[in-house]
């Protein structure tokens, strides 16, 4: 007996050193799952407050972009009202899901107060938390598409999933057909997102135009993301690999939307009792 | 011993602080950027050494950086890892100077100072970088960061070690 706890007290910083890794690689392995990165991550209170105070200055040095980007929104509501306006007679109004009050989708604004674009694994961070509403999977997007999903949220922070995460994937089709795959990234370059799973048959050309689909309930359908870059073939010969590049440039996000789908609980409700039959 | 406590805690802040704040923005060529809070275990004081609290702190510190950059749990292993390893680096690369405890790292010759850091950085960005990628596949990428990121924060360790020696004298 004695000579064990000798032992113990011998190797004493051996065991604490072997304890704090076992820890730090346990939360590195959670952090390789999808949504466990539960209890490390900056949506709290003091990374949350000093990033927002960090931003609240460099915020300014943006403000020129912000505007001109704002100012291209605008147009684009514009111009949808205006043609709206013309052909106004009996149709249904179009699905202007950022205008109606009441819709099947919510769409809250926040900004963005901590990006990052360089690691296999990015994580954004934004100023609105659990009191404005926010909660996980939630889609994030700007005006001009795309940018991820929320992950983990405190009272006041949440952070993003960025699609430059390769854990991410997101349902999304071509614009011109209804031709559906998955969206992710390999990781490599900040610009481009891959597109797989997107059958052969498909009329698949350069420059086409890809939106995220409608099959989940993260996204509404048609969320423009970017344009075809390059395309191949996969190992089977079945289906495209597609390179996307993104009409959203993920290394200067200023402001974003996020959307709540308000029907998400019954959608969700409803595969689960198909499923268990 | 207080004024060492007082001025290593705020060396602990502002070393998190910079990195978190100005060095995880700079991406030199794309993907190089420089991990400087490592300084806080290269410079701790090495004669009121209480191995267990420093084995601590450099696990804290790490757990710092992590938190902010939403990394699980790498900056934590990695810089807990090079505090376990750091007596046998100033052995290696110092020699008698350390095993009569005469030794202060700012009164060492460049050559030794530069061995040391360099030895500490690499391990250090070998750990980080294979746990980020974490996949063998990619051995090429790690070893590619590695050195590529390392001869930057050991470049910007050499430069910085002066500005903090002056405020402890």
């Amino acid at each position: 007996m004695q000579n064990i706890i000798n032992f113990f007290l011998k190797n004493r910083f051996f065991f604490l050193f072997f304890v704090l890794l076992s820890f730090s690689l346990v939360l590195t392995i959670q952090s390789h799952n999808y949504h466990s990165s539960k209890f490390i991550n900056s949506a709290n209170w003091v990374s949350g407050g000093i990033y927002k105070a960090a931003s609240s200055v460099s915020d300014y040095f943006g403000l020129k972009t912000y505007n001109i980007q704002l100012l291209e929104e605008n147009r684009k509501l514009r111009t949808l009202l205006f043609s709206n306006q013309t052909s106004q007679s009996d149709t249904i109004p179009p699905d202007s899901l950022l205008l109606q009050g009441n819709s099947e989708y919510v769409v809250r604004t926040a900004s963005v107060i901590k990006n990052s674009y360089k690691s296999p694994k990015n994580y954004i961070t934004i100023d609105r938390g659990e009191q404005d509403g926010i909660t996980q999977d939630m889609g994030v997007i700007t005006s001009n598409g795309i940018v991820g999903i929320i992950d983990n949220t405190s009272a006041h922070y949440a952070t993003v999933q960025s699609v430059l995460n390769t854990l991410t994937r997101i349902n999304a089709q071509l614009k011109s057909t209804n031709h559906f795959g998955t969206l992710q990234w390999d990781g490599q370059s900040e610009k481009r997102l891959q597109l797989v799973d997107i059958s052969r048959i498909a009329p698949v050309k350069e420059g086409d135009t890809v939106v995220t689909g409608g099959m989940s309930t993260i996204f509404p359908k048609g969320v423009p993301i970017g344009v075809i870059e390059s395309y191949h073939l996969d190992i089977s010969e079945n289906y495209y690999i597609i390179n996307v590049a993104m009409f959203n440039d993920m290394t200067n996000l200023g402001h974003v939307y996020v959307i709540e789908n308000t029907n998400k609980e019954e959608i969700l409700e409803l595969e689960q009792s198909v499923n268990e039959q | 011993m207080n004024n060492s406590v007082f001025s290593n805690s705020i060396r602990f802040i502002v070393l998190v602080l910079v990195q978190v704040l100005i060095c995880n923005h700079i991406s030199f060529l794309g993907f190089i950027s420089p991990y400087i809070y490592i300084l806080f275990i290269l410079l701790y004081p090495l004669k009121d050494e209480n191995r267990a609290v420093f084995l601590l702190l450099s696990f804290l510190i790490g757990l710092s950086v992590d938190i902010f950059s939403d990394s699980g749990g790498i900056h934590a292993a990695a810089s807990l890892c090079i505090a376990y390893i750091r007596p046998v680096v100033l052995r290696f690369s110092f020699g008698s100077a350390y095993e009569y405890q005469t030794l202060k790292i700012r009164n060492t010759d460049l050559g030794q100072r530069a061995v040391y850091i360099g030895i500490v950085v690499l391990t250090h960005h070998l750990i980080l970088f294979s746990l980020e990628i974490f996949s063998f596949t990619h051995l090429l990428l790690i070893l590619e960061k590695t050195l590529l990121s390392g001869v930057f924060t050991l470049l910007l360790c050499l430069l910085l070690i002066p500005l903090f020696s002056v405020k402890n004298q």
